[in-house]
């Protein structure tokens, strides 16, 4: 969420200059290239997790201590069965071992296994954010196309002053003023869960009213994002502007319409979807206050329930699975683009 | 004319350069209308701010000294804003909140400035392993949200507000550092960069000339814009409880708001004055900044 506007233009160009190495690289080695640097990252996300949960809290036995009276022995009982008493090297390689085997022990608050409830909750998050994307990059390329196409017109100012005051907005304010209105005061949309109190068994009416309580959340999400991806395609449609392909489209007589159409969009789409790949991490951690508000049954729930317990070990598996979910979104959308665009293929 | 510049010291001339470019500067911003809207706004918010002890005592916070006060009345003559769940004005508290939310934006957005400059600078600067490492680590934090790691920082470090501070601030430098990166880039294949080089200047001596004053405008523009993202940042950690309880921040009074399901309960005023003080605040921001970044990057003055 705090990716902002204005310097994706600044990206875009970055993006779309640094494919101008004149090497032709193989499918191969391109393809083992970003599967290392998704590899590289999440082993980073990995030391960074020990770092933050094992290091930085300090010692956990002394917190509990500090709550009630335990005698030394204990201490060194609850020591040992943490691991805390091996040396620091040692309770790396356990906690290694423990993320490969998608062991991060027992949630405090929910008294189970943490991977199976991020296992119970990690499709509906999916659910979510993976129609918010689709609904945010379909109407995003479209209004930053039109407007990219006519800069400074009334469409185009409109577009770009919404996109200024959304990306303004905080994701969770937004949808406290969605819960209040459509919620609350017409009462046309359910305000919390994912299904009513006693779900329907029929599974066309299950659907519906999955869909019903989806529409909130949804909405929520794709007006934070949008705009950015509005931004994007209107600056990627602006660099294509000026090519010379569409002199030649426009002297063959092509309308306007069509020279956009057929021409510049295909053109504009390639560095834009990319870079909203790119963006996609934030529409991923707006889950986090968007299925709070919403009491959507998802990671981000299960994180502010991890936040207010603390339960670190919940907190730091649903860290560890939206990082990797993140980092996987990326490393498809590098591939996807390689497949799609020809000049990387060149180098 | 030139001799009477030739009478002068280097350092003066240097001074004499630097205070017509930034008369230029202010000339081409007082152009912008909406940057200079925002600009105009930020002053008054900011004032409000530091009179806020003259405005309303700190005893109109005290939960126990507005006994009487009703609670949860709506805007009114009485209430220009309403009042909150334990009766207190919700002017005052956004006035008291203005201050903390401020602070925490200008700290966390001075922390990832420097962050980013420094790595930005190093990244472009130092070639072969070190550069390429250090653009891995941008990278990396491009991509990785920034709320999700603030979040983990905050829940395990000990509450407070500079916990806020170090939580943003350590994770929002990457945007700045890729664009300082890429201005290093540039620079430093210039001949006069060339040149010092060639006379025998050493990376500090490039790094601090050279390289630090063409970056600087760059990351002039995007301060104001991070401050904005800094403040909304601060609200979503404090709405999620993550906030220093003993302060009243904007997003803090949105947090006790949620707390007594204002939301649903009808009380409207209660969740749209803070929202609508942050949308405010971050979108003047936001207007300074894109103002600022459209006259020191030439390459986007044409849009």
């Amino acid at each position: 969420m705090t990716n902002t506007v204005p310097p994706t233009e600044e990206i875009l160009l970055a993006e779309t200059g640094s494919d101008k190495a004149p090497r032709r690289v193989s499918a191969l080695s391109y393809f083992l290239s970003k599967l290392g640097g998704a590899a590289v990252s999440m082993a980073m996300v990995i030391l960074l997790g020990f770092f933050a949960f094992k290091i930085l809290p300090g010692d956990p036995v002394a917190g509990i201590a500090r709550e009630r009276q335990l005698s030394p022995e204990q201490i060194a009982q609850l020591r040992s069965q943490m691991g805390l008493d091996k040396p620091l090297w040692q309770q790396f390689t356990d906690y290694l071992v423990n993320v490969f085997t998608l062991n991060f022990g027992e949630s405090y608050v929910y008294r189970t296994p943490v991977a199976e409830l991020i296992g119970d909750y990690f499709w509906n998050t999916i659910l979510l954010t993976g129609t918010s994307a689709v609904i945010a990059i379909t109407l995003g390329l479209w209004l930053g196309q039109k407007a990219g196409w006519r800069p400074g017109s009334l469409f185009d100012r409109i577009t770009s002053g919404m996109a200024l005051v959304l990306w303004s907005v905080p994701t969770f304010w937004l949808a406290l003023i969605l819960l209040m209105v459509f919620g609350g005061t017409l009462q046309w949309f359910p305000t919390g869960g994912m299904t009513s109190p006693d779900p329907p068994t029929d599974p066309l009416a299950l659907v519906l009213d999955v869909a019903a309580h989806m529409v909130l959340p949804v909405v929520t999400m794709v007006a934070v994002v949008y705009a950015q991806y509005v931004m994007v395609m209107r600056a990627s449609l602006m660099e294509e502007k000026s090519a010379d392909y569409l002199v030649t489209a426009r002297a063959k007589g092509l309308r306007d319409d069509l020279v956009r159409r057929r021409h510049a969009v295909p053109n504009a789409l390639l560095p834009a979807v990319t870079l909203m790949f790119l963006h996609i991490g934030g529409l991923i951690a707006g889950a986090v206050t968007v299925e709070t508000v919403f009491s959507w049954p998802g990671l981000g729930k299960l994180t502010f329930e991890a936040i207010s317990g603390p339960d670190l070990p919940l907190l730091q598996g649903t860290f560890v699975v939206f990082s990797a979910v993140i980092i996987a979104t990326n490393l498809i959308a590098d591939l996807i683009y390689r497949r799609l665009d020809p000049r990387v293929r060149r180098g | 004319m030139s001799a009477h510049v030739a009478s002068r010291s280097p350092r003066a001339m240097a001074w004499a350069r630097r205070r017509t470019a930034f008369a230029r500067f202010a000339r081409e911003f007082s152009r912008s209308r909406s940057g200079m809207v925002g600009l105009v706004f930020l002053v008054v918010i900011v004032a409000l701010a530091f009179l806020a002890p003259v405005l309303a005592p700190a005893w109109m916070l005290d939960v126990t000294k507005v006994m009487d006060s009703p609670r949860f009345a709506p805007p009114s003559w009485e209430h220009p804003l309403g009042t909150d769940h334990q009766g207190r004005e919700l002017w005052v508290r956004m006035l008291w909140g203005a201050q903390v939310s401020l602070l925490v934006g200008f700290a966390a957005t001075a922390m990832s400035m420097i962050i980013g400059t420094i790595v930005g600078i190093a990244a472009g600067h130092f070639t072969g392993i070190p550069g390429a490492l250090l653009m891995r680590l941008i990278d990396f934090f491009l991509v990785l949200p920034s709320l999700i790691l603030a979040i983990v920082l905050s829940t395990v470090l000990s509450r407070g507000v500079w916990t806020i501070v170090i939580a943003i601030g350590l994770t929002s430098w990457a945007g700045t550092a890729r664009v300082v990166r890429a201005q290093t880039l540039s620079v430093e294949s210039r001949d006069y960069v060339e040149r010092s080089r060639v006379l025998g200047a050493g990376h500090w001596h490039i790094i601090v000339k050279h390289l630090l004053p063409a970056v600087l405008p760059l990351v002039l523009a995007n301060t104001t814009l991070t401050v904005g993202s800094a403040i909304i940042s601060e609200s979503t950690l404090a709405f999620l409880g993550l906030g220093d309880t003993t302060l009243q921040s904007w997003g803090a009074v949105l947090r006790n708001s949620m707390d007594v399901s204002a939301a649903t309960s009808g009380y409207w005023w209660y969740v749209l004055v803070p929202g609508i003080a942050i949308v405010l605040v971050v979108l003047a921001f936001t207007l300074v900044g894109r103002a600022v970044e459209t006259i020191v990057n030439p390459t986007l003055r044409s849009r």
